[in-house]
């Protein structure tokens, strides 16, 4: 159950020309990505289309919302973008803010070098399409040792940006035209991160034994963003909270690197290259 | 604002993005030996973030009027007994939001 024991398996395929055995890996991993894509699927066609209305409610082109869904891909910014191009041309504050919302992607990236290491050409589609829900779903997936683990990634982050693009040109196109009562549906994306965070705590240790010391991470996390939810509005607490988790975690590194019972650390000899 | 601008503004958000997406990776080259301590922080950070993003969906919910985030708390509550019980993501994710749906457009409308 330790998430970090995970031997990585050879892949035999990547680089190779046999485009058969490529090919099946790659149908292989189709099917095991799936499956987990569909919550996201739920969430981001959802999302998508609300953001296709908004952007023509605005009066802008219904291709923009499509365009910026693949090129942006970053839902909490696309939506703040709406505002941003109906008012005056401030290309350095949209830059600045871009930076400022897109800030977590710095975790999910150090969280994911290890994971991302040896992707061949997939790599930089995986870091360009880096999301919320990509990053939680490929950091917390357990997939099966005859899968390929690039092609599994690959297709997570290619089918969740399908979605989000689909969303948005259904709400660009046809927004108007839904009319079936969709109001909580949004609740999806936070009940999978509410089973993600589930997952990662089952994994980190289970039982009332070491609970504190075997889900350190996890209390830091929680009670650092709602510390900061109370001090900061609900749309400027995300920075302090990083930065709260970021020195929490750092100040007690020794501490937390050094406790042998804390999920994180076990192995982690072994796991060094 | 002039198509251009929408077209210059709209560059500036990719490359603030992007830049926000590829910085660690430009940092920690996989050839190079990662430093220890960003090894560390990348075993720490996402169980840490995870708490986060479940917070940050959270964020607009009022718990000291309105409805108290009463359907929110019991649908969550429902999520997480599920998962504790089958241990299935999209069971647990479907019957919360199911429940959630119901709650908010007849009990808490």
């Amino acid at each position: 159950m330790n998430r970090f024991s995970t031997t990585r398996f050879k892949r035999v395929s990547a680089g190779r020309k046999a485009a058969p055995k490529d090919t099946k890996d790659s149908f292989r991993a189709l099917k095991a990505s799936f499956p987990l894509t569909l919550p996201v699927m739920a969430g981001y066609v959802f999302l998508g289309i609300t953001y296709g209305i908004l952007m023509v409610s605005q009066g802008l082109p219904p291709w923009l919302p499509v365009v910026t869904a693949a090129v942006i891909y970053t839902g909490s910014m696309e939506f703040l973008l709406a505002d941003i191009l109906v008012s005056s041309f401030h290309p350095f504050s949209a830059f600045a803010t871009a930076v400022m919302v897109g800030a977590r992607h710095l975790f999910y990236g150090i969280s994911m070098l290890d994971k991302y290491r040896h992707m061949g050409w997939k790599k930089f589609y995986l870091i360009y399409t880096t999301s919320d829900e990509t990053f939680a779903v490929n950091y917390s997936a357990d997939i099966p040792e005859n899968v390929d683990k690039s092609w599994f990634y690959f297709w997570v982050s290619l089918l969740d940006q399908a979605y989000w693009i689909a969303g948005a040109a259904l709400g660009g196109l046809a927004g108007t035209l839904i009319t079936f009562n969709t109001r909580g549906l949004d609740f999806v994306m936070t009940a999978m991160f509410v089973t993600i965070f589930m997952n990662q705590w089952l994994k980190d240790g289970e039982g009332f034994r070491h609970l504190f010391r075997n889900h350190i991470s996890e209390f830091v996390g929680l009670l650092s963003s709602v510390l900061c939810l109370l001090l900061f509005s609900a749309d400027r607490f995300i920075i302090p909270a990083m930065l709260l988790i970021l020195g929490i975690l750092t100040l007690f590194r020794k501490w937390i690197d050094t406790e042998p019972a804390a999920g994180q650390t076990p192995g982690k000899k072994g796991e060094e290259r | 604002m002039t198509s251009f601008q929408i077209i210059i503004t709209i560059a500036a958000v990719v490359l603030g993005t992007v830049l926000t997406r590829f910085l660690p990776y430009i940092c920690f080259p996989q050839g190079k030996k990662t430093p220890r301590y960003i090894t560390y922080l990348g075993k720490v950070l996402a169980p840490a973030v995870f708490g986060l993003l479940v917070i940050y969906c959270l964020r607009d919910v009022r718990f000291t009027g309105g409805t108290f985030g009463i359907p929110e708390l019991v649908s969550i509550a429902v999520v997480v007994l599920t998962f504790l019980w089958k241990r299935q993501m999209l069971l647990s994710m479907a019957s919360g939001t199911i429940l959630y749906m119901i709650l908010v457009q007849t009990v808490f409308r």
